[in-house]
């Protein structure tokens, strides 16, 4: 069991699908969902929430600034 | 314990900046301009210096920064924001001036003001944003596009023989005595872009310092012009652009200062 837990905040609208918070995310929380936003894009979202420990990383490599990150030492 | 728990505002580690205008961007997804408008946002607020920041802003997609970044700005004719800084800051000698530019806009028509602007060594920002292609006009061959890079006006890859060489153009401007601090960076992972934030974070402190010019290159990906998703952009620049284009300062000391040997 973790110590820490995170999780993540996607601006559904604000995503453009480019996924390189998926690819950065370095406990494969996030993913594309298959749903698409107004804008028609796949936006990401926390496909395997459990596993988050918040590192921040998906929101510091986020071009549109979407991802707001909380976390929690339990 | 539930995500609810957990979403809390005591809790919160990373948010968007104040500085930073809550409004969709209009470039591409991926685009490396965005994370660099949010680190230069980031570093605004941090570093409390909202009210006296005057960006000059480019011709290239970057022309639209004044809409995201919520300081004064000044549009710049094409090449021409090292010129147009240096009327503003020695007009306003008290202001943290940058001027944020594309490579087509640095290397190619700019480059004789942005070589002189920092021979002279006034004191500003140029933050410098490397793709290697004219991302606005449509993906078009720039100085900066590597050998062999198929581009809209090289269709057969960059031919050194016919178009020259990629220009390393940091490297040309480490050389000119009036720069204090003059580095590569670049944003494509998370470790990159804070790496990013703290050159970025030393550029805005020697102008406040009134040490000379700082000159940060962010080699970046132009996912559409490249034709490329944009973690496959991300990958490809790390493997055939930094190779050619290698990260790390190139001088860090005074104005009149030599340039380091790393």
């Amino acid at each position: 069991m973790a110590k820490v837990r995170g999780a993540v905040v996607v601006d559904k609208e604000g995503c453009k699908g480019c996924g390189i918070c998926v690819d950065a995310c370095p406990q494969d929380v996030l993913a594309l969902n298959k749903d698409v936003n107004s804008r028609g894009y796949h936006y990401s979202y926390m496909e395997n929430p459990d596993a988050c420990i918040g590192c921040s990383n998906c929101g510091v490599v986020c071009p549109d600034t979407c991802i707001t990150i909380y976390r929690v030492k339990i | 314990m539930d995500i609810k728990d957990i979403i809390k505002p005591e809790n919160l580690v990373y948010d968007k900046s104040k500085v930073q205008i809550d409004t969709i961007m209009h470039y591409c997804p991926g685009c490396s301009h965005g994370v660099v408008h949010k680190i230069l946002s980031e570093l605004i607020e941090e570093m409390d210096i909202q009210e006296k920041t005057i960006g000059i802003a480019p011709v290239g997609c970057a022309v639209f920064a004044y809409n995201y970044i919520d300081i004064d700005w000044q549009e710049a004719a094409h090449g021409r924001a090292p010129a147009v800084a240096t009327g503003v800051v020695r007009l306003n000698p008290d202001k943290f001036v940058f001027a944020y530019q594309g490579d087509g806009d640095l290397a190619s028509i700019g480059a004789a003001e942005i070589l002189h602007a920092c021979n002279r060594g006034e004191n500003l920002l140029v933050v410098f944003i490397n793709n290697a292609t004219y991302g606005m006009t449509g993906g078009q061959m720039a100085p900066t596009t590597l050998n062999g890079m198929v581009t809209s006006t090289t269709p057969g890859g960059r031919n050194i023989d016919l178009n020259g060489y990629p220009m390393k153009i940091t490297e040309l401007i480490a050389q000119l005595p009036g720069t204090s601090y003059v580095t590569r960076q670049a944003v494509h992972t998370a470790g990159a872009v804070r790496k990013c934030k703290r050159s970025l974070k030393k550029g805005i402190q020697n102008v406040l310092d009134k040490k000379g010019t700082s000159f940060v290159e962010v080699v970046s990906t132009c996912s559409s012009g490249w034709k490329m998703t944009p973690v496959d952009a991300n990958n490809w620049m790390a493997e055939n652009m930094i190779p050619y284009y290698p990260l790390g300062d190139m001088k860090d000391s005074v104005k009149g200062g030599p340039v380091s040997e790393n």
